[in-house]
């Protein structure tokens, strides 16, 4: 058994985690008689081997970096926010509703005013269950999740009867938005091979750090993961639960909304009927998941999916390998990370010689004779 | 056979925990028809030997001989299978099922794969009746009182025809009386040709019930004795491994102004219950006012309204002179509050934060904890560093999360906490639960520092020794109200369980 | 339309769709009474729908009529497998049931279009011949009124599924399997005192929600898609979870939360051709499921109607 420290444990945990992921994806596509060399190799080569992967692989990190931050940021007050989904498309339909609506303003006006519009559908999204969780103490797993088709349906609803038709272009499509409040720069795409790449990298890399800053230094991060840690003693200490579930949930969906104006304003220039709940709210949790909740591991995870994501496009054309193994991998990655204790069962803490380990052991068993659980 | 009478021997028994031996080299002999106490502090090891020999845990080594045959306790089927029954301290109770659901789990009787309600009814009466052991069958358990809800854990043992019975700090809920009448259960028990073992760390029980007493200390045999043959303090004394001071030494203090002041407190609990009906009392500067009764007569309430965790219905909080009814907890703790609560890592600490994170608790907003939302760690860390010396608070380091530190030292840093603020009121609520003690009388001399510096100090205890010894004056709550005031030396233990079961005193002035 | 012809439509059509919701929901009850969270029905179900038609396909000219119904079989088998995962991350290794639940959720749609590819190398199968179809009880259909509202042309999975319930319920409740499985839920620590085990238990549970779970995904299938694809299973499976809370996790319950959750889809499905719901926007039938039990959460909140330890790891000490 190898000794390590914890810090390095924290480290190697997901790494095991991505090389047990990549190896599942392997063995699948051996069993099915694809070439999982060259798939990984090819799916590398075209994520990163030209200025057009490379644009579009960090196009898509964008959202998800917001989503994933959304994630984490609930994550660290306590709740599973199982709903960035449908607290993105919120956002998406928000920011692209805004701009359509109001093609004439100054883009210095419009821009910021359809981001703020899908941050607020955000929140407002998440906001209702940190608010049933405030209230009353109603789970958010559930109500999150019920949140997703309860969106999913309804904007199928206001773009269909509520939306004004001259802003779509049929029933299922909106009109494409206008430079004013695009977030595409000419030059970015350009430089790299005409990819959908936008500003929003450098909201989201500015994001990393506001997150970064506002958990780790701040007396309100404190809070945050105070009552995420135990709700009983902060409460105990003087902290408002009620206020920190509301602030954390709507900053939550808040990033996630951001998600989705992302892939409004940036990516596709439109919004389009969804059937299903969207993708980066999914990947979002997968990156949080995989980057343990940390500003840098967000960044990094995200990039690591996007590569996948993008790559598995170049992987299906170039090696004739069906795109949904990236998926799986991702999907499995993520299995790896929640059974992490087993992983980290594989390395043996080098504290154990002093004595802090011990007394965690004399610990518990004062706490078969105490009575304190 | 060697000696028919030894129902069990456990000889040199070990069990460690990756490093940590809970259990080294004990030994334990248990007669045919006796009551055998297993003393021991917190942490000594005794509920892990308990859990060895109901199959819980596996020894890392000795041997285990049951009626003079060597065994495997590998799980509870074998040990029940043995006749080896457990009453745990922490009831191991389903509270949605109801009591004759929870006295036939795990040894269901059934008619094909239907489970044989009626049956099961017919015989658990018949056990009821045989040993005075009164509870309804069809009451779901969550709604049954504690005092019945450890008759149904008796009953389990007894339906599972276990002739070894294993009681882990049986007493511990009970009332005086209710003490009495459990130990009159277990002696009619051993009369019947049951086998007892009652783990306990309260010397009296042991002088009432028990016929011998093993002792056992920081995980090692002590040795084993006829309790007629030994004294109090030579129990404490082998217990503890040193000489205890029994008795604390409370030096006069000139009593201050009056700090709290509760007048005709009210509160309803979540289900809309009255909690507390009335409550009145005030606490001065310099005194310590004791709270005795049975968990869950209104303790809760009273120290959860008094720091604002709790909604009042009615009667008003004075502190210092200021209206603190209903007022925000971070309000009231500014005011001059310490809380000391019940249930350290629920309520107190946050335990996968540091050393130094869970002594800012109650500062961290102030300056020069932080200034404009933005925390300053140097200033937390010479904080923490500070509190680390000053109270003798034993870590590695104050950037490790107290999660591993030990029951007695995550309980300092509550104290450190707290104390340092210089409150004058001071909340300590069953503030030494749990703890051995050296952690005990620790915690015991701060409190008398604190109160010889003229704080008042409110002291809700279900340990009565702990209130008897520390108090200047005891109130008593039952049912939601003050039953009698008294002065720990001008009362007795049998008249303070009168007034824990509600028996009003003749002419108290509160009540 | 008559007004019997309206009420069998919507009877047969609330039928068909709430078979899939029935078994799946059943499943649930069983995996959280038994104490794991399982929010990965969803997943589950994706895989029964996928070997399902896949089994549909292969051997429909081999079964015939009964194709389906071993269809069904086979994505129940294919669900308990599948389960497995969720079973071993949760009891033996400690997993979170909300993660281990989403890994199920985000495994099953690309693992069995992956799949589709690998075999019929395309997105998405082609239909089915066998499907479930509609089915008239003999006797019983002749009845006048009751007999074409409810026994003829009408599910068969439904009234199969109505049955199952009764049985489980009786499982759950009367005999000793049930007791101890619930007990592993309330208070696992205590279950294991008593030499119940716990490990053992649960894994019963999550299994035989994934064979549950499969089958209600088999169903979806093979009576209403009819094929399968990315987006054959979309929301049905926690539409189910949320049917196990709205029934406070008694099968009963949650047969009766599913037949009004079927209802409410067939609604947003049928309701242009029926009096009265045509004039309802179908986003109200849509979401109705899913607004019903936020409300069923937020009222029944604090009258502790889920078991007590569903959700919690139970690590036994050595």
């Amino acid at each position: 058994m190898l000794k390590v420290t914890p810090r390095t444990k924290r480290i190697l945990v997901p790494i095991i985690s991505i090389l047990a992921g990549f190896l599942i994806g392997a063995v699948i596509m051996l069993i099915w008689n694809y070439n999982p060399i060259q798939a990984y190799s090819s799916m590398f080569a075209s994520a990163l081997g030209n200025m057009n992967g490379i644009g579009e692989t960090i196009r898509e990190a964008t959202p998800l970096i917001f989503t994933a931050i959304g994630f984490a940021i609930a994550s660290s007050a306590g709740f599973f926010n199982i709903g960035l989904p449908g607290q993105a498309q919120a956002g998406w339909l928000a920011s692209i509703w805004v701009v359509l609506a109001n093609p004439n303003l100054p883009k210095i006006v419009l821009l910021p005013l359809a981001i703020v519009a899908g941050i607020i559908a955000g929140a407002v999204v998440a906001g209702i269950a940190g608010w049933l969780r405030a209230q009353f103490g109603t789970n958010e797993v559930i109500t999150t999740i019920m949140l997703n088709y309860i969106v999913l349906y309804s904007c199928q609803y206001l773009m269909q009867q509520i939306m004004s038709s001259r802003l779509r272009i049929d029933t299922d499509t909106t009109k494409t938005i206008a430079a004013n409040g695009s977030l595409k720069i000419d030059w970015l795409s350009s430089f790299f091979g005409d990819s959908r790449i936008n500003s929003g990298i450098f909201l989201a890399l500015i994001a990393v750090v506001i997150y970064w800053y506002l958990m780790k230094k701040t007396t309100t991060g404190f809070e945050i993961r105070s009552v995420g840690a135990n709700p009983y003693a902060s409460r105990y200490a003087g902290m408002s639960t009620k206020k920190n579930i509301m602030l954390s949930m709507l900053l939550s969906g808040g990033f996630a909304g951001l998600g989705g104006v992302i892939q409004g304003l940036g990516t596709y220039q439109n919004y389009f009927t969804q059937t299903t709940s969207l993708d980066i709210g999914w990947d979002g949790l997968s990156v949080a998941l995989l980057g343990g909740g940390t500003a840098i591991g967000i960044l990094l995870a995200a990039l690591l999916f996007s590569i996948l994501k993008i790559g598995g496009l170049g992987m299906q054309t170039i090696a004739g390998i069906p795109y949904e193994i990236v998926s799986i991998v991702i999907a499995a990655i993520i299995f790896f990370i929640a059974i992490q204790y087993v992983i980290g069962r594989l390395f043996k803490n080098k504290q154990a010689l002093d004595g802090a380990v011990v007394k965690k052991e004399a610990r518990v068993n004062v706490t078969d004779n105490g009575g304190q659980k | 056979m060697e000696n028919v009478t030894n129902v069990i021997e456990m000889r040199h028994i070990v069990k460690d925990f990756n490093g940590f031996k809970a259990n080294d080299d004990i030994n334990l002999v248990l007669h045919h028809g006796e009551v055998l106490a297993l003393l021991g502090e917190n942490g000594a090891g005794k509920s892990t030997l308990m859990s060895i020999l109901s199959g819980l845990l596996a020894p890392t080594a000795g041997e285990i001989l049951v009626r003079g045959h060597h065994v495997t306790v590998k799980n509870p089927t074998v040990a029940k299978n043995l006749g080896i029954g457990m009453v745990h301290q922490h009831f191991m109770l389903m509270n949605s099922f109801t009591v004759l659901e929870n006295i036939i789990l795990g040894h269901e009787i059934t008619r094909g794969p239907k489970l044989d309600l009626k049956k099961a009814q017919t015989q658990i009466e018949e056990l009821s009746k045989c040993y005075g052991l009164n509870v309804d069958p069809n009451k779901k358990v969550g709604e049954i009182t504690v005092a019945q809800q450890q008759r149904v854990e008796i009953l389990k043992v007894l339906y599972r025809g276990a002739d070894i019975l294993i009681f882990d700090e049986p007493t511990a809920v009970l009332t005086p009386q209710e003490i009495t009448e459990f130990i009159q259960i277990i002696k009619e028990l051993a009369e019947e040709g049951k086998s007892i073992i009652l783990i306990t760390h309260k010397l009296e029980e042991i002088k009432r019930a028990a016929d011998r007493v093993t002792v056992i200390r920081a995980g090692k045999s002590v040795g084993t004795f006829n309790v007629a043959d030994v004294t109090d303090n030579s129990l404490a004394e082998l217990m503890v491994g040193r000489h205890v001071n029994m008795r604390l030494t409370k030096p006069e203090v000139e009593l201050g102004k009056t700090i709290l002041d509760v007048t005709n407190l009210q509160i309803k609990n979540k289900q809309g219950v009255a909690a507390l009906k009335g409550v009145t009392f005030n606490l001065r500067g310099g005194e310590i006012l004791g709270v005795a009764g049975i968990d869950g007569n209104g303790q809760d309430e009273l120290v959860e309204a008094l720091t604002g965790l709790r909604h009042v219905n009615a009667g008003k909080i004075m502190i210092n002179g200021r209206d603190m009814t209903n007022q925000k907890v971070r309000k009231i703790t500014e005011s001059g509050v310490a809380h000391i609560p019940a249930d350290r890592q629920k309520y107190g600490l946050i335990l996968p934060f540091t050393v130094a994170d869970n002594l800012a608790l109650q500062n961290y907003y102030q300056q020069p904890f932080s200034r404009h939302h933005l925390l300053h760690r140097d200033v937390i860390n010479q904080h923490a560093q500070k509190l680390v010396e000053k109270f003798d608070i034993r870590t590695t380091g104050i950037n490790l999360p107290v999660s591993d530190l030990s029951g007695g030292n995550q309980q300092k840093i509550i104290i450190a906490r707290e104390l340092d603020r210089d409150s004058d009121l001071i909340i300590a609520f069953q503030p030494t639960r749990g703890l051995d003690v050296g952690a005990i009388e620790y915690i015991h001399k701060q409190l008398l520092q604190e109160r010889a510096k003229g704080k008042a100090i409110l002291l809700i205890s279900y340990e009565l020794d702990e209130i008897m010894q520390l108090s200047d004056r005891i109130i008593v709550l039952h049912d939601g109200n003050i039953s009698g005031e008294v002065k720990p030396e001008a009362t007795s233990d049998e008249e303070l369980g009168l007034l824990m079961t509600g028996v009003k005193k003749e002419g108290t002035t509160l009540a | 339309m008559s007004l019997v012809a309206i009420l069998s439509l919507l009877v047969s059509s609330t039928f068909v769709y709430s078979a899939p919701l029935i078994f799946t929901a059943l499943g649930g009850v069983y995996s959280e009474n038994s104490g794991v969270t399982n929010i990965g029905l969803e997943g589950i179900m994706t895989m029964g729908a996928f070997s399902s038609i896949v089994f549909n396909l292969t051997f429909a000219d081999t079964f015939g009529k009964l194709t389906p119904w071993l269809g069904a079989l086979v994505g129940g088998i294919v669900g308990l497998i599948f389960s497995l995962l969720h079973a071993v991350a949760t009891i033996n290794f400690h997993a979170d049931h909300i993660i281990s639940g989403t890994v199920l959720n985000l495994m099953a749609p690309p693992l069995g279009v992956f799949l589709i590819k690998a075999i019929y190398d395309k997105g998405q199968t082609a239909n089915i011949n066998q499907s479930f179809g509609y089915f008239s009880f003999p006797v019983l259909a002749n009845i006048p009124v009751i007999g074409p509202i409810f026994f003829k042309n009408t599910s068969a999975p439904a009234w199969t599924a109505i049955i199952v319930t009764i049985i489980l319920w009786w499982l759950l409740y009367k005999t000793r399997f049930g007791l101890r499985l619930r007990s592993c839920g309330e208070n696992p620590q205590a279950a294991d005192t008593l030499g119940i085990n716990v490990y053992g238990l649960r894994y019963a549970g999550v299994l035989i929600s994934g064979f549950l779970g499969g089958i209600g995904g088999a169903i979806f299938a093979e009576a209403i898609s009819g094929n399968f694809s990315i987006s054959t299973i979309v929301g049905q499976g926690f539409m189910a979870l949320a049917a196990v809370i709205f029934g406070k996790w008694n099968p009963i319950g949650a047969m009766l939360a599913s037949l009004f959750f079927g209802f409410a889809q067939s609604i947003s499905i049928i309701g242009n051709q029926l009096p009265f719901f045509n004039h309802i926007p179908a986003v109200y039938m849509q979401i109705a499921p899913y607004v019903i039990t936020i409300v069923v959460l937020v009222l029944f909140f604090g009258k502790s109607v889920a078991p007590a330890a569903d959700g919690q790891n139970y690590i036994k000490s050595k």
